[in-house]
């Protein structure tokens, strides 16, 4: 019988020596490869105070950009809501009124935009089907609760700050082919 | 009867039968798009040209082709025709540059459009279009204008079918809104912002094959895709009341007009059923509407299918599912 892997072995009765029986030199062996381990590199980290080094695409926390004005960039167009297979996106959209332009791109806005961080599988999904750049995933990861509403996210947890110091750079997550398109000045939504 | 070939696929049908119809008749893949064509509605077609075909065989009695592309939705078919839709790359060539054509002054918020997802053209520009545009000059902007108390007009999104002009001329006595101006400046308008009243009048709506009239009490409500499109009737007085209600829940979004598989409305409905019955008593539903599954509605839709359908016995292709 062929096996599947290298490491398996046939198990056979076979009597065992009288070294074998006394176990000492098996336990020995034990010990020594336990102590072995005192000197090799750790490999926990002591959380919270040191903080794992994430990868510059890794797809925590979601954040809701705003454009370089201040101004929100998600239209609540649903396309990320219908994109996400695991059904993790609510959004009520409203209409911007006169007066409102710089805190809305566009004439439509999302007044509640939730994500339950339950059921959300961190695929990525809402951020590739996006249109406007307006959901990206961030490095952040997203903290355990002892309360399940307290893990259906909305706005307040998701927008970026308006503060020019405390936004997200997410310019890493992008491809190079979208950071090249958005330099052309030849299509509107880029000027 | 004439016979006709449309894709390699005989058909007869009687005389006087334009292509695009004879078309329909075969059904599946062979039926050129139309975004101005609407039958229903007499004289529409002819103006929005992405029902062009090649034909390659005039007739049996003259069998040298046409000399250019013909929109099927007003040439009428001669015996012996033999005609090529999908089978012509020029066809395909040319349905592409009609698109660019079409979207030359459309604007790009299909993410603010509530016609999103039920849109002919952005049907139209995903399967024929190009991703990009070669024009750099600006499009043609509008302030947006209530017409009526129901309608919203985004004169930035129209393509010109004149569906609308049409539908309010033959359904409605008294038309109150046309094409104003000339060429590429012309537009959809009312006359001082006249509001257009007649009881008919939201089948404009649902006529426009693109955003450009859309409804105002569902205006920015939610996204079509999260919505449940559900067969409803009720005693109106003044239509048959058969309608599509699109539910979430027990609530009704919005009223529409129940369409075909060519984004036809099988009857139009009034203005009472659509704006003002809102209410779930007020209707009779009857079950869930049957959805094209390549329509982005269908996402999170589940429905049962009959075994027979699953393959169109004359394309032979999976068509019949939508």
């Amino acid at each position: 019988m062929k096996h599947l892997t290298s490491r398996s072995k046939i198990v056979s009765n076979k009597k065992m020596t009288f070294w074998e029986r006394i176990y000492f030199p098996a336990i020995l062996g034990g010990m020594w490869i336990t102590f072995g381990h005192l000197f090799r590199k750790k490999t926990t980290i002591q959380y919270p105070e040191v903080n794992r080094e994430f990868s510059d695409i890794y797809r925590g926390k979601h954040v809701l950009k705003r454009d370089d004005e201040g101004r929100e960039r998600c239209t609540s167009c649903g396309l990320c809501a219908v994109a996400c297979p695991a059904e993790a996106i609510t959004m009520v959209s409203a209409e911007r009124k006169p007066g409102e332009e710089h805190l809305y791109r566009e004439e439509k806005y999302a007044a509640i935009y939730e994500i339950n961080m339950l059921r959300c599988i961190f695929c990525g999904d809402c951020e590739e089907a996006c249109p406007k750049e307006a959901i990206f995933l961030t490095k952040e990861i997203v903290h355990s609760e002892y309360q399940r509403d307290k893990l259906i996210y909305g706005k307040n947890e998701l927008l970026e700050p308006v503060d020019p110091a405390k936004r997200i750079d997410v310019s890493k997550r992008q491809t190079p082919e979208v950071l090249e398109f958005k330099k052309n000045k030849r299509y509107k939504h880029n000027r | 009867m004439l016979k006709v070939t449309i894709d390699n696929i005989s058909i007869e049908v009687e005389e006087g039968t334009t292509i695009l119809n004879a078309a329909r008749m075969i059904g599946g893949k062979v039926v050129p798009p139309a975004m101005c064509y609407y039958s229903k509605l007499k004289g529409s077609g002819g103006k929005c040209r992405t029902c062009l075909v090649k034909v390659s065989h005039s007739s049996a009695k003259d069998p040298r082709p046409m000399g250019k592309l013909v929109a099927s939705c007003s040439t009428p078919v001669q015996d012996g025709m033999v005609v090529q839709n999908l089978t012509s790359p020029e066809v395909i060539e040319t349905r592409k540059g009609i698109v660019e054509f079409l979207l030359l002054n459309h604007p790009l918020d299909c993410p603010v459009c509530d016609q999103a997802g039920e849109c002919d053209l952005q049907d139209l520009s995903f399967g024929f279009g190009m991703e990009e545009t070669a024009t750099e000059e600006e499009r043609r902007e509008f302030p947006m204008i209530d017409i009526g108390e129901k309608i919203k007009l985004h004169m930035n999104r129209c393509i010109l079918c004149y569906r609308c002009v049409y539908t309010a001329d033959q359904l409605t006595e008294k038309r109150l809104h046309g094409v104003l101006y000339r060429g590429d400046v012309s537009e959809i308008g009312t006359f001082i912002q006249h509001a257009v009243t007649n009881d008919f009048s939201g089948n404009m709506i649902d006529v426009c094959p693109v955003g450009a009239l859309t409804d105002k009490t569902f205006r920015f409500k939610s996204r079509v895709w999260f919505l449940n499109p559900m067969n409803a009737h009720r005693d109106c007085p003044a239509c048959s009341g058969k309608v599509t209600a699109w539910m979430f829940g027990n609530e009704i979004y919005r009223i529409t007009g129940r369409k075909d598989r060519y984004g036809e409305l099988e009857e139009f409905i009034c203005n009472e059923c659509r704006f003002e019955k809102k209410d779930i008593n007020d209707w009779v539903i009857e079950g869930p509407r049957h959805i094209r599954r390549q329509s982005v509605i269908s996402a999170n839709h589940y429905e049962e299918m009959k075994k027979q359908s699953l393959i169109d016995p004359i394309a032979g292709t999976m068509e019949s599912l939508t």
